[in-house]
């Protein structure tokens, strides 16, 4: 039956189309991350999936997937400290604002 | 009963991926993505991919959700709500036209290719010549080692990218303590901290040895040593090391280093990273057990953070 083998990547297309969905809709660069974890694990789904033999998985995609998974949380990590390090300069830039506005700058 | 089983998980694993993108709280949004991603881990482990599943869930998982959940807290803590603006319904309703079509365009091009284990008979010809049994092992540290190797340089260069974000005044401090038993009531966690960090040392230890043989691996066990250092530091157990701390540094470039070492030894020997016959296994173990040091030393860093200013407190 070719559908049922096709179950996990036809998964791994639907994660794709749901996180770029997320990636324009959403407006915070947190979740916009969290969006491109779910696009990347749609796309380990149909790498993986694609190898699935009828008692076995191909060791080749598995360990491409596990190479990818480590990028991934090399790439959510520091795109987690690009999204804090942008916040702090712009609450440092309200901050001085807040001073300017009230006449109060030393 | 599998038929089943695949249906319901893959029904679960779309749901709670929709879920963690449209909920309107941040926090629920990341417990929904820490759900997929164990979710995901069942899958893998449905499709016999043991070594993916523990990566998955651990990394995947794991990792990655306790890295959201902190990044929320550091950005509560400078004033960001982290509400997501609402987008203009024009912009919403292009996106779902946009993303179902390449959804199927995707999928019919899935459906095109016949899912088969092409490779798994080549490659376990070739294990015996290496002395090891677990094939995913293999390609990773033995037929596709090119890959791997990059991939720690890229690991070890999310790091120094992460530092490289700290302010002035701030390198190269510590970063930003997780100590819980500080602020009072820690004792919990204290105890298991330093209760879980040996267990978590031991356990790492015979991921690596087994990954040979059975499912398992050096950056399985890289990230069960992250996650003991990491409820060690929630319990006071370990402190943050400076940045420049030469130690510290050390174990960072070990594994990396010490597998670039061995691939351009390969040279002398024929090629870069060639393995002498008779010596693959020895070899790759050396090379696995420096990898999970530094990996799990890099990935509880990347947590961590880059160094903060003496008088900030996230």
């Amino acid at each position: 039956m070719p559908t049922l083998m096709h179950l996990y990547p036809l998964t791994g297309a639907a994660l794709v189309g749901l996180g770029l969905y997320g990636i324009v809709t959403l407006r915070h660069p947190l979740r916009q991350l969290l969006a491109v974890n779910v696009v990347g694990a749609g796309i380990f789904l149909i790498l993986g999936g694609l190898g699935r033999g009828t008692a076995s998985t191909d060791p080749f995609p598995q360990a491409l997937v596990i190479t990818g998974i480590v990028v991934a949380v090399a790439l959510t990590a520091f795109g987690a400290a690009l999204v804090v390090r942008v916040a702090e300069e712009e609450r440092a830039r309200d901050d001085t604002a807040a001073v300017e506005a009230t006449g109060d700058s030393a | 009963m599998t038929l089943a089983f695949d249906l319901i998980l893959c029904l679960m694993i779309v749901g709670t991926a929709a879920a963690a993108l449209l909920t309107h709280n941040a926090l629920a949004a990341i417990v929904f993505f820490i759900v997929f991603g164990n979710l995901l881990g069942l899958a893998w482990l449905a499709m016999n991919a043991v070594n993916v599943a523990m990566a998955e869930i651990a990394i995947g998982a794991g990792i990655t959700g306790v890295l959201l959940i902190l990044t929320r807290q550091r950005l509560m803590a400078l004033g960001d709500d982290l509400i997501s603006a609402e987008t203009p319904g024009w912009l919403r309703a292009g996106a779902v036209l946009a993303c179902t079509g390449l959804t199927a365009l995707v999928g019919s091009a899935v459906l095109s290719v016949a899912p088969a284990d092409d490779l798994g008979g080549p490659i376990a010809a070739l294990l015996p010549e290496l002395g090891i049994e677990n094939p995913v092992t293999g390609v990773l540290l033995a037929f596709r080692a090119y890959d791997t190797l990059l991939e720690t340089f890229v690991l070890l260069g999310a790091l120094v990218a992460v530092w490289s974000l700290a302010p002035g005044n701030a390198w190269p401090r510590p970063p930003a303590s997780l100590n819980l038993a500080e602020s009072g009531g820690g004792s919990v966690a204290q105890a298991f901290g330093r209760l879980l960090l040996p267990l978590a040392l031991v356990m790492a230890a015979y991921l690596v040895w087994a990954g040979s043989d059975f499912p398992g691996g050096a950056f399985q066990a890289g990230t069960v040593l992250a996650g003991g250092l990491i409820i060690a530091a929630i319990g006071g157990a370990v402190a943050w090391p400076r940045a420049d701390n030469s130690i510290l540094r050390a174990v960072l470039v070990l594994g990396p280093g010490v597998f670039l070492i061995i691939g351009l030894a390969g040279i002398a020997l024929g090629r870069f990273l060639f393995y002498p016959p008779g010596f693959a296994k020895a070899m790759i173990v050396a090379i696995e057990y420096s990898l999970a040091l530094s990996i799990g030393a890099t990935l509880a860093l990347l947590l961590a953070g880059r160094s903060v200013a003496p008088d900030h407190r996230s």
